[in-house]
């Protein structure tokens, strides 16, 4: 078989044996396949104003993946994105009710806020990592439960007691009339057009400048990248705060667009976890990204309709959800089916 | 050989479209008659009422399910159908979800919307002001538009109680208080429960412990675990969720010694059930929030067109909106007449409960 076909088939035979293995879970718990699936897709793109949420819900995901994708470039395995995320939602949104300034300052000065702080988050597993040679994911792991909490402590102090922050001034918000009216007033924000010029950011980081080439080099191989004389642990503190500010600016997303305020959190956001899936779904390369986003984000919301269209309890939704992304995720098997069955016909022959 | 993969994939497909035939048909005659009692009550009443719920869900055995009770009662009273027309609730899985679950459901038409919990200010304040004609109301928070009605309660004044029944039961002199998250609603409790056992009892110690979660049940658990383990043997829980630990834990261990001097005071709801081991049971009394109640008041209120839009109904003691469940003998008789003597002060508002701790 070509390899073009088998790079067709892989992705086709994933989906489909995903939503298949779905439609049997949902018919043994005695619900409609066709009208769950059904609602799924109207939750997707049934109308204007699902489509601009399907789109918002991709936006930080797409971010969160990016963050882990470019750690995982350099060798290293951030799972902190979440904690990053949560700096980075409240760093946005402090700077976003503490002053108000014309937008042209005050946008881009909140987003950078964000990406400071998730730098910041970023740079102390990556330090520890360098100098002491501790494992980034012990650190990243607990500065998640740091953020957390530091976060909730500070949103309490920030409010005066209560719960959440006011609502940001507009002039820092992403939202617009345009794309509210445009989408039958869904969250959709411009914030989509900056996590995409993100992606091309990531890409020319990674593929045009020697930074980029020494990250990488790192990754393979550390200690050849030492006899080459690169700086390793420069290199894997700069990926750390690289890929921190990323997750930071995912946080900016829901701080900025998508609720503008930062309400006190009883756990995590998820985002920063799901990012880890959708860096690896898009082989941690910018462009993959787009795509792991894209059915992460997808999915996520679109199954929100099943249980309201199609009254299937929300607990049989996050199986077949799961299960879709669980096929899809492991199309490597079935291409290694496919070569397999290639290579025995060949033999016949 | 490429033909063979494709028959494969070919034959993949057709058996998912059999396989979805056979749910069509099954589903499809289950749809229609769902339907059909939908247009007939449609005839009695056509009146609708929907609820979101924070991430706790309908069967968090505490807040939500209260609500989703109210809102079933009134739906059996007033001859409605689960579903379109009818009742209905939808779960929210992050916070990101309130928006659109709270517009799906004003989309499907539904004539009042509940939001449970303050956790939905943001988004029911955001929705209100896109749809104007929506009729929203809100529990535990306050939201300034038209068309929003808000619920609050005095949890304050029961957990006063409650703290008065630690304060007169407690043989080690010391009881514990499990929060959720640190947040007002959260605190008024705190605050009454403190207040109630200084009225009491002012040398009976407090171990305020906050988890900063109402979903993570483990957590209550090591939480009342350390309290019990400190020599707290009362302990009230306002934590959603995370108070089925603390259950949990108490349970343990009546299960393991019999004679353990363990009690839990439930929260939100009549939580007797979730105290019963074997033929004892752990459960001292509960502070009951009456949110069913409230959700039934506002329903009828707007099924007879006069929907509280605007305003801020705050229930209390008095109109049982907020009261201590049955203690089924397990307070005695005489310690439930200086409860009751409390309770007819602050009612009488000669005790006024502080909202906040100092």
């Amino acid at each position: 078989m070509s390899n073009r076909a088998t790079n067709i088939l892989v992705p086709l035979i994933s989906v489909i044996l995903g939503l298949l293995v779905g439609a049997i879970i949902m018919l043994v718990s005695g619900y409609n396949p066709i009208r769950g699936y059904t609602a799924l897709w109207n939750g997707i793109f049934g109308d204007l104003y699902t489509i601009g949420e399907t789109l918002r819900q991709i936006t930080p995901y797409l971010l969160a993946g990016l963050a882990v994708a470019f750690a995982f470039r350099s060798g290293l395995f951030n799972i902190g994105v979440e904690g990053q995320l949560i700096v980075g939602w409240f760093a946005a949104a402090y700077v976003g009710v503490a002053v108000e300034l014309p937008k042209i300052i005050h946008l881009p000065l909140a987003i950078l806020a964000a990406a400071v702080a998730g730098a910041l988050w970023g740079f102390v597993p990556g330090l520890l990592k360098a100098k002491f040679r501790v494992h980034e994911v012990i650190v990243t792991i607990m500065m998640n439960y740091i953020a957390l909490h530091v976060t909730n402590a500070l949103i309490k102090t920030v409010s005066g007691g209560g719960d959440r922050t006011e609502l940001i001034f507009t002039s820092a918000s992403l939202r617009s009339e345009f794309l509210q009216n445009l989408t039958e007033f869904s969250r959709l924000h411009y914030g989509i057009l900056l996590a995409l010029v993100m992606v091309g950011v990531m890409w020319l980081i990674l593929e045009k400048t020697t930074l980029g080439f020494e990250l990488k080099a790192v990754g393979f191989n550390q200690n050849a990248s030492e006899y080459a004389g690169m700086n390793v642990n420069k290199n894997i503190i700069l990926a750390m705060v690289i890929s921190g500010a990323f997750a930071g600016m995912a946080g900016a997303m829901e701080a900025l667009g998508t609720f503008e305020y930062v309400s006190s959190k009883g756990g995590f956001t998820g985002i920063g976890f799901d990012g880890i899936a959708v860096a690896l779904l898009g082989m941690n390369t910018p462009i993959g990204v787009i795509f792991g986003a894209t059915l992460f984000g997808s999915l996520k919301y679109g199954a929100l309709n099943m249980p309201n269209e199609a009254q299937i309890p929300m607990e049989i939704v996050e199986i077949v959800i799961a299960v879709i992304i669980f096929f899809v995720a492991s199309g490597y098997v079935i291409r290694l089916f496919l070569l397999r069955a290639a290579n025995k016909k060949k033999e016949v022959k | 050989m490429t033909k063979r993969k494709f028959g494969l994939g070919l034959s993949l497909m057709l058996a998912a479209g059999v396989l979805a035939a056979c749910g069509t048909d099954e589903d499809t005659s289950n749809g229609s008659t769902t339907d059909d009692g939908g247009e007939g009550t449609e005839e009695t009443s056509d009146f609708s009422v929907a609820m979101v719920t924070d991430v706790g869900g309908v069967d968090d055995k505490s807040f939500n399910q209260s609500a989703w009770e109210g809102l079933q009662r009134f739906g059996e009273d007033n001859g409605l159908e689960e579903g379109d027309g009818g009742y209905a609730y939808l779960q929210s899985q992050s916070d990101a979800d309130y928006n659109t679950n709270l517009n799906n459901l004003i989309r499907r038409d539904f004539d009042v919307v509940f939001g449970i919990g303050f956790l939905m200010e943001g988004a029911v304040a955001e929705i209100a002001e896109q749809q104007p004609d929506a009729q929203i109301a809100i529990i535990d928070a306050v939201v300034e538009k038209d068309n929003v009605a808000s619920v609050l309660f005095k949890e304050q004044e029961g957990a006063f109680l409650a703290g008065v029944a630690a304060a007169l039961m407690t043989e080690t002199g010391k009881v514990g208080f499990v929060g959720g998250m640190d947040i007002p609603v959260i605190e008024r409790f705190e605050a009454g429960f403190l207040a109630g056992v200084e009225a009491a009892d002012p040398s009976v110690e407090v171990d305020v412990q906050y988890t900063g979660a109402f979903d993570k049940a483990e957590l209550g658990k090591t939480t009342a675990n350390r309290m019990y383990q400190g020599g707290a043997d009362i302990i009230f829980h306002a934590a959603g969720g995370t108070g089925n630990g603390v259950f949990t834990e108490a349970k343990e261990r009546k299960e393991s010694d019999a004679d353990a001097n363990v009690w839990v005071i439930g929260v939100d709801s009549d939580q007797y059930d979730e105290g019963q081991v074997g033929d004892d049971n752990i459960t001292l009394t509960s502070v009951l929030k009456r949110v069913d109640n409230a959700v039934y008041n506002i329903s009828e209120q707007a099924m007879n067109g006069e929907f509280p839009g605007g305003e801020t109904v705050v229930y209390g003691l008095s109109d049982d909106g907020i009261g201590l469940a049955d203690s089924r003998g397990a307070i005695p008789e005489d310690i439930m007449t200086q409860i009751e003597d409390f309770k007819q002060q602050i009612i009488d508002g000669e005790i006024t409960v502080p909202e906040t701790v100092e």
